[in-house]
Order: C-alpha cells, then structure tokens, then sequence
C-alpha cells in the first residue's frame, strides 16, 4: 500500500467535481420537501434533464443552452408530478415511483439517435488570481462553471428559506399546510412552484452528467444518481448547509474509497459503500431537532 | 371554476369504474404513442393487454403471471396494513432482499443434504430475516421519533450492498468457475419453493394467496383491521379507543417486513434460483405502486399485481414480436399508473361547477 | 404432466403446423442484459443482429428483447421467443446460464448459444471471446507510452474474465517496460458513467498516465481527454469519437462473424453443440485502428504482436509465468490450458495489489 500516492489536493478537487451532480439534484428536492411534498421521482427527472439537456446542447452546439433546456426538461415532467398530487390528491410515494419509471422510459425514446455522438465542450473556469493560491486554488477556483452554479444554487436557496417573506410562506406551508391556507396562504400554487424548481435542479444534475461529467448520452446514465440525492436531502435534516457538507460526504466517500483502491489498499467496497447511508440513519436519530417538515408527503385539500 | 367537494363517503361506484376508466384511457394514449413510433396501435395493444390471456400460448404466459405476480401481491398486501395506518415503510425492497439472504444462507449451509425439515427453517430465517430488518425503522421510528420513510428508504441500499458482498463472498458457489452468485437453489430438491413449475406454481405463489385471505378477515372482520382503520384516519380517536401507538407501528412494520422477506425466500428458491448481484428487479418499489392502485383492499391489490404482471408479460410479447423498444412499454406502465392515480380522485372527490361570484 | 413433456409436444405441434413456412425463413431470437443503447456489450450484440439480417436478408428473421433481468425474466422470455418459432436464441450475459440450460430442455429441436458460460448440452452451444489477447496488445502499448511507469486499470467485477484480462495485460507491459506498475480499480459495476469517471480521475491524479478499463462507458476516456496528456483504449466498442488521442487503440467485440456462422449452421441443418473461445483470429476480438498519436516504431511492434496473435504462433499465456506469490505457473515455453484460464483467480508476479474476495 502506497497512500502518499493520494494527493489530498486532488482528492478535495475532485470532490468537488464529484458531488455536483448530486448537490444540484438534491438542492432542487430540499426545497420541493421543505414546501411538504416529497417527490420520488428524483432519478426519473434527472435522466429526462440528462437527455434533454444532451440533446439541446448537441442541437444548438452550446452547453449553455443545452442545461437551460434541462432545466425545462426536468420542471416539465415534474409538472406531471404537481398536476397529479396537487391537483387530483394522488398519493406522492407512489407518484413520485411512477414518475421515476415513465422518465427512464421517455429519456431513453428521446435520446435514441443521439448514442456515441459527443458533447460540445464545456470547458473549465481558470479564475485569475483566486486560481493561483496554492492549495486553495486548485482545489476550489480551477473547476467547470456548473461547480460554482451549484454552489451558488445552495447558498441562494439558503438565504431564500432564512431571510426572504417567500421563503417563510413556503417553510410555513410545509410545516403545516392547513394554517398556512388559513392564513391565506396559495398552499398548492407554492407547492407548484417548488415541485418545479425541484425538476429544474434536478435536470440541471442530469444534464451535469451528459453534458460535463461523462459527456456522452447512454441509457440509465444516472444509474442511481438521484436515490443519492434523496438520501441527501434527510442526511442534511432539510438544511442548505448540511446539504453541501451531505454531497462531499456522499461524494466523498465515493473518491475515497476509489482513491484507497488505487493506492493498493485492500479495502471491503460493498461495507464502505454502506457507511453514507448508515450514516445518514445515525444523523437521523441523533438530530433529533432536524425534524421533516410537519406536513411532509400529506395530501392538501381546501375544505373550505 | 372546476371545484373538488370531498364525499363524506368513498363512493362504490367510482371505486370500481376508474381502474376501468384508467386501463381504457392508458389504452388510447398508448394507442397514440404507438402509433406515432410506426407501430398498429391495435395490434399493439392486443399483445399487451390480451395475449398473455387469450392467445395461442396463454396455456404458457397464464402461469408466468402467477411467477410475476405473487411477490407483487404478497408484499403490497403487507405493506397495505401500515399505509392504511399511516405508517410508510418503502423499503420493501431492502426487506426482500435480506430475506431473500437468510433464507437461501439457511438452505446454502444444509447443502447437499436431503431433509423436508430444510425448506421450513429456510421460510422461518426468510421470515425473520424481513422482519428483523424492517424492525430498524419502526424501533428507531418508535423510541426516537425518526422518520420511517427516509430510514426504510436508506436501508434498501445497505441491502443492496450487502447483497453484493454475499453474491462474490460468502454465499458463492464454490464449483462456480470464480463467477459471482450462489448454488441454484432451485435444483436443490430440499430448498426448492417450487411446487409444479409448469402450473406457475411455488410456496410464494400459495402463500400470496392466504395473504390476500388473511388480510380481508382481519381487516374486515378483527380489531386489529379497526385500529388499523381508525389510526389512518384518525390518529387522536385512536388513541381514546386504546390503540397503542407504539405497538401500532412496530406490528405493521413487522407483517410488512415479513411478507417481504417471504417474498425474497420463494423467489430466491425458486423462479430465480440463486443469490446474484441484479438478484433484486425492484418488486418491492413496484409492490408499493400495487398497493395503491389496489386501494389498498386485499382483493383490489389482487387484481392489481395481475394488471401489472400482465404489462410486464405483455409488454415482453410486444418487444419479441413486434420489435417495439424497453422504453415504449416503460412510458406505458408509467401512463397507466398516473391515469389510475389520477382517476382516484373521483373515488373519494365530487367535481363541481362552483360559481366564482358569492 | 410435466413442464418438459408439455412443452416439447406444444413446440412439436407448433413445428409440425408452422413447418410449410419454417423452410422460408429462420428465425433467430436475442436476450440482451441491457438496453441497445448502452454504448458497449448491449450495443455491440445488437449490431451483430443487424449484420445478420444484412448479410441475410429476408432468409432470416431477427427478434430481440432488451434489459430483460437475469433469473424468472429471462427464462420466460426465452420460452416465448422458443414458442413463438425461434430456431436459434443467443443469450447474451454469463447470467442467463441456468435459464438457457432449463429452457433448452424443454425445446430440443430450437438451438441454444449462451455467451460467457460454461455449461453445453446439447443444444446448447457456449461462446466467448478471447478478450485477453486484445488485452496484451494493449499491454504492449501501454508499457511503451507510459512515462510515469504507472497504468491505471479500471476492473468492473473480480470474475476470471477481468483478471484474465489484467494479467495479460500486465506480462505484456511488464515485458517492453520491467519498471511499470499497475494501479487497479475495482468499480464492482459493468456500467455507471460517473463512478467510472471517478475511478479514472483519481487514477490520473496518482500519477498513471495510461488508463485501461474494462468498464462498458466512454466516462473515462473524457476524463482522461480532459487531462490533455493520459492515454486510453477503447472498450467492448471502438470509441473512436475519442481518437486519435487520448483514444490510441481499442478492443472491439465483434459477435457478427460468429453469429452469422451459427445461423448459416441452422439453416444448412450442419448446427452441434460446442464450446467457442476464439480470439483475434477468426475476428472475434477486434483491435481498433492504432492511431498515429503512437510513435511509428512501437505501433509496427504492436501490429507485429497482433499478426503473431492472429496466426496462432504467439500465445498471450507463455512461459515461464510465475504466480503472484512466486511459485511456478507455466515453465519456460508452457502455454495456459483453457481450463485454468477460464478460472483464473489470481494475479501473476509482479502486480502488487491484492484480489478483493
């Protein structure tokens, strides 16, 4: 075993890299689970954002455009989510499954054509300066630009729930929807809004995938990526901060575990794969202030 | 405006006309997307909906149903009890698999002894095997409050890794050239849950069955279907009826986890045969759809895991045959499954025109 | 009634009614693991299909079903293409082995070709492909390109095929460059595109400069684009959209001259029962054009290697070998048997990393 072979630069920048996807997916369901709903259909959002997002970029030869049509990819199939759960009152565990499996479906009809053709290039950010601290830079300031969306994603969703009025109504209508509608509150028209932010994120991770990380479209290219993101989002107790800090552990362990391989280590894979996911059960149980929103998974339907 | 009026009662006729209404609506759009990837909408639909019952070889696909069916069955119906209490376990999966582990780790360590005592204790450490891992999440839920949901949920991927590590560890075969998976259980005469292959039938299918039973007795006939009811709908009237909350849970959590963990054991000792790394096809989330398109009754969840194992069937018809791709039948069973949900709300809603003007 | 005797006399009736119609055209049937589109084993069977309805044309009828689970699944969907008149069924993962053998019991006038396994009967045919000698090409090149000495592996399963193939690479690389060493990377999945990219980043980042995998997706030929000065061949398919650099060579599966064979046996009625392992050869494993980013002289030795491969006088497995912990495989001038190939659970000498179990 060689572990002075492991660079922990590198490894912290690749990181970084590594958990983008991720983040991006999971920062969207925060704010989805936040406003009460809890939508599974995670994986089935980011497959259709990775295909739409590939298939525009390949169209118009720009990454750009190819992840705004992501992001619309992913906030249109999750409409079918709203429609249904808000509007017809369907349970959201199942909806969330079905949406999942029709995703996958529909991503890999449209992605058809589209298999062993390349994606334009997306290249990384230099930033001046900042890129030249040592350590610092290379880990954090030398990465593609969808890094810093993502981060920049977290920190507006936490600054969103913490300080603005619309932040406050969406928490209050997910904590508990019938006070929040006897305060005139819109419940559904929120929840909309959220379940669409949340296939917009979702997508943007997709496509971070097809586009960035990969960068080619095959089918089932997520393969998992969004059950990762769900798991996120309870590892963070429903928190922008501990969401970040989720995704490099999530991320993380991932690298890790690669890394340690690599250095010749003879290590059990399956038992550190585990160790995310039981973590996240402990984190869980020991939070025991990091509650789910009071209103989490309910059905909303004005009475009166 | 279009406005929903809740009935103060589920209505009867509704209950049954919209998995009718669904299937025929999925039908047409289906038609449509057919028809639009070059194919005969009716010649499509035909394979898929009819031909695994009515064609030339339904002496064939009949039987595959029942293979296809029971663990769709046999879990939903477990997890039916606690949706109807509130209590949300879809870890189903993780639960299968780890009675699917024990199970067959009992039936592996026997090998090649010939006794008809091994396929019992190979149920019994299935059994246990579910419950035990479902019993995480409900004692967790019941002594710290954590939500079951997400620690069901998390548990399916440590099962799923640990079955892996059993796959090319413990449990491979040692005659098995160095390739991952376990002895065929299968063609171990005294761990086989096969009863009469061509009938379709196994220990799975006959134990789906008494399920069904069981549950319409107990939830029709029995106080304990009355406290599920009524903590469902009314968690605080539960408790001034005396339900214990607590006991509540973990009693749920335990006869889902159980009827999982049988599932995983009948499958891995019969249709599928050996512990593998893709061992798990993810019944257990597609178990969680069946309840609810079931209505979570016994005998609706019955024909649901039929509808289901018809599309699966069928829709492996319409590939051979017809050269129609995964995805298309993929995009089918998530339309029928969102026209069932949405058609729901007819159940238990009244659409009126209500005027906008007081 | 037994499930055998049941179905065989259906699929008699069935013979004798569709028989008027049977001589016309033959029907051959394809289970694949999964979808078409995968880009790599999935992929490459299903443009082997194709060439047998080309090369074909309306003599022959393919169908296939995609991403159809290993267990109950397969086997159902292999009764129903035998049902529905197949003369000929490929099944195309090690997993559908025990679904072949018992599906195939039950029709023995259709004909059975199960890929990767081990067990025949008598319409039941095995097949695969001697993956290794595409490996030592690599091998060869790899040991020449590297400057760092150190060659990443990306490994999916710890199976014989995988450490087949790292072997063969490693005695190759080790031959034209005693100093290398291998990096090797257990990914424990045949396909998943950001795990694979990982895998490749953090072999780059401790220092390899040559990446070989045996992963199915394109992720870390990307990665090692991206890193503008890392060299990589392509796997189960050419990949070329990534030549000619940092793509440099590849290993291709090409199933078409073989499933062509075998149809043409079935419908010539000249159709046994046999055990196929070929290689380079009879174009089983392809090796995909070696670009010019590799220096002339090296690329004339690989072409030398492959010829020497291809003609049967060279094989990928001399001696002398020793195993990893220093006693005697093959003595000088032995050559492997197919039996302890085909099982091959260790590491030769000189590979410092430890076979996971």
């Amino acid at each position: 075993m060689d572990l002075s072979s492991i660079n922990p630069v590198l490894l912290l920048a690749s990181l970084m890299v590594a958990a983008t996807p991720i983040m991006l997916a999971a920062i969207g369901e925060l704010v989805v689970e936040r406003a009460g709903v809890l939508n599974l259909g995670v994986e089935g959002m980011m497959i259709t954002g990775a295909v739409c997002g590939f298939v525009v970029a390949v169209g118009t030869n720009s990454p750009w455009i190819g992840f705004a049509g992501a992001a619309l990819g992913g906030a249109l199939i999750s409409l079918i989510f709203g429609f249904l759960t808000q509007f017809l009152l369907s349970n959201q565990v199942a909806t969330g499954l079905a949406l999942t499996l029709f995703g996958l479906g529909l991503s890999a009809l449209m992605g058809q054509g589209y298999i062993g053709i390349k994606a334009p290039a997306f290249p990384d950010w230099y930033i001046p300066v900042l890129g030249d601290i040592p350590v610092i830079g290379p880990i954090i300031f030398q990465h593609d630009p969808m890094v810093y969306v993502g981060l920049a994603l977290v920190a507006a969703v936490w600054g969103f729930l913490r300080y603005s009025r619309a932040g406050l109504i969406l928490r209050a209508v997910g904590e508990n929807h019938e006070a929040a509608h006897a305060l005139g509150y819109h419940v559904v028209r929120v929840r909309m809004l959220a379940i669409m932010f949340g296939g917009a994120c979702a997508g943007l991770g997709g496509a971070y995938l097809s586009l960035v990380r990969v960068p080619q479209w095959t089918e089932g290219m997520t393969a998992g990526a969004g059950w990762i993101a769900l798991a996120i989002v309870v590892f963070a107790s429903w928190r922008p901060g501990r969401l970040l800090l989720g995704a490099y552990l999530f991320g993380g362990v991932t690298v890790l575990q690669l890394n340690l391989q690599a250095a010749g280590a003879a290590i059990a894979v399956e038992y550190l794969s585990m160790a995310p996911y039981l973590a996240t059960i402990a984190v869980l149980v020991i939070m025991r202030a990091g509650r789910a929103p009071g209103s989490l998974g309910q059905s909303f339907h004005a009475s009166r | 405006m279009i406005k929903l009026e809740k009935r103060p009662q589920p209505s009867k006729r509704w209950t049954f006309a919209t998995p009718i209404v669904a299937v025929l609506l999925t039908m047409f759009f289906g038609g449509v997307l057919f028809a639009a990837l070059g194919q005969d909408p009716l010649v499509t639909i035909r394979t898929i909906f009819f031909d695994p019952l009515f064609s030339e070889f339904a002496w064939f696909y009949r039987p595959q149903l029942l293979i296809k069916g029971a663990p769709l069955v046999l879990i939903a119906i477990g997890l039916s009890f606690g949706f109807r209490a509130g209590i949300w376990n879809i870890g189903a999966e993780g639960q299968y698999i780890v009675g699917a582990i024990c199970g067959a780790a009992v039936g592996l360590a026997f090998y090649p002894m010939e006794s008809f005592i091994i396929l019992p204790l190979m149920v019994v450490a299935g059994a246990l095997g579910g419950l035990l891992w479902a019993m995480i999440p409900g004692l967790l839920r019941v002594k710290f409050g954590t939500n079951e949901i997400l620690v069901s949920l998390m548990l399916v991927y440590v099962a799923e890794q640990l079955l892996a590590s059993m796959a090319l560890g413990a449990l491979r075969n040692p005659e098995g050239m160095g390739f991952p998976g376990s002895r065929n259980l299968a063609q171990y005469p005294s761990a086989t849950s096969w009863i009469n292959q061509s009938a379709g039938m196994h220990w799975g299918v006959v134990t789906a069955l008494i399920a069904v039973i069981f549950a319409y007795i107990a939830l029709s006939r029995h106080i304990f279907g009355f406290n599920v009811r009524l903590s469902g709908q009314s968690p605080r009237a539960a408790r001034f009826a005396g339900v214990n909350p607590g006991r509540l849970i973990l009693i749920c959590m335990g006869i889902s986890g159980t009827l999982a963990g049988l599932a995983g054991l009948f499958e891995v000792a019969g249709p599928a045969g050996q512990v593998s790394i893709d061992f798990n096809v993810g019944y257990g989330f597609t178990a969680i759809i069946v309840a609810f398109l079931g209505r979570l009754h016994p005998v609706g969840i019955l024909l649901a895991g039929g509808l289901m194992a018809l599309t699966y069937i069928g829709g492996e018809i319409a590939q051979s045959n017809l050269g129609l791709p995964i995805a298309a039948i993929q995009i089918l069973q998530g339309m029928l499954l969102f026209f069932l949900l949405a058609v729901d709300v007819l159940t238990n809603y009244r659409i009126t025109l209500a005027r906008k003007a007081h | 009634m037994t499930t055998k005797t049941l179905l065989a006399s259906a699929a008699l009736a069935l013979g004798l009614a569709t028989g008027a119609t049977a001589q016309d055209t033959t029907t051959v049937g394809f289970v694949y693991v999964g979808p078409i589109g995968d880009g790599g084993w999935t992929y490459e069977h299903n443009k082997a299909r194709l060439a047998v309805e080309e090369h074909f044309g309306d003599a022959v009828e393919t169908v296939f079903v995609e991403s159809v689970p290993e267990g109950p699944d397969a086997e159902r969907v292999m009764t129903q293409m035998a049902l529905q008149g197949a003369d000929l069924i490929f099944t195309t993962s090690f997993g559908y082995m025990d679904a072949t053998i018992n599906v195939a019991a039950q029709f023995p006038d259709v004909k059975f070709e199960h890929a990767t396994g081990y067990k025949r009967a008598d319409n039941v045919s095995t097949y695969s492909a001697r993956f290794y000698e595409g490996r030592a090409v690599q091998g060869h090149i790899a040991g020449q390109m590297t400057e760092s000495n150190i060659i990443g592996y990306i490994a999916s399963y710890p199976i014989p095929e995988v450490i087949r193939g790292i072997n063969a690479a490693y005695l190759h690389a080790q031959e034209v460059n005693p100093d290398v060493e291998f990096r090797i990377i257990w990914a424990y999945t045949w396909f998943d595109p950001a795990k694979e990219a990982e895998a490749a980043n953090v072999l780059i980042e401790q220092g390899a400069d040559v990446i070989l995998q045996h992963t199915d997706s394109t992720a870390p030929q990307a990665a090692a684009q991206a890193a503008g000065n890392v060299v990589t061949f392509g796997q189960a398919s050419d990949m070329a959209e990534f030549a000619p650099f940092p793509r440099v060579s590849s290993i291709i599966d090409d199933w078409a001259p073989y499933y062509i064979a075998r149809t043409q046996a079935v419908i010539d009625g000249t159709w046994e029962s046999m055990d196929t392992w070929d290689g380079i050869g009879p174009g089983m494993v392809g090796i995909g054009e070696i670009t010019d980013a590799v220096p002339a002289d090296i690329k004339a030795s690989a072409e030398d290697l492959i010829e020497r491969l291809r003609t049967g006088e060279y094989h990928a497995f001399t001696g002398p070998i020793n195993r990893q912990d220093g006693s005697v495989w093959l003595a000088d001038g032995e050559i492997a048997d197919d039996g302890t190939l085909a099982g091959m659970n260790f590491y030769v000498e000189g590979i410092t990393a430890e076979i996971p179990q």
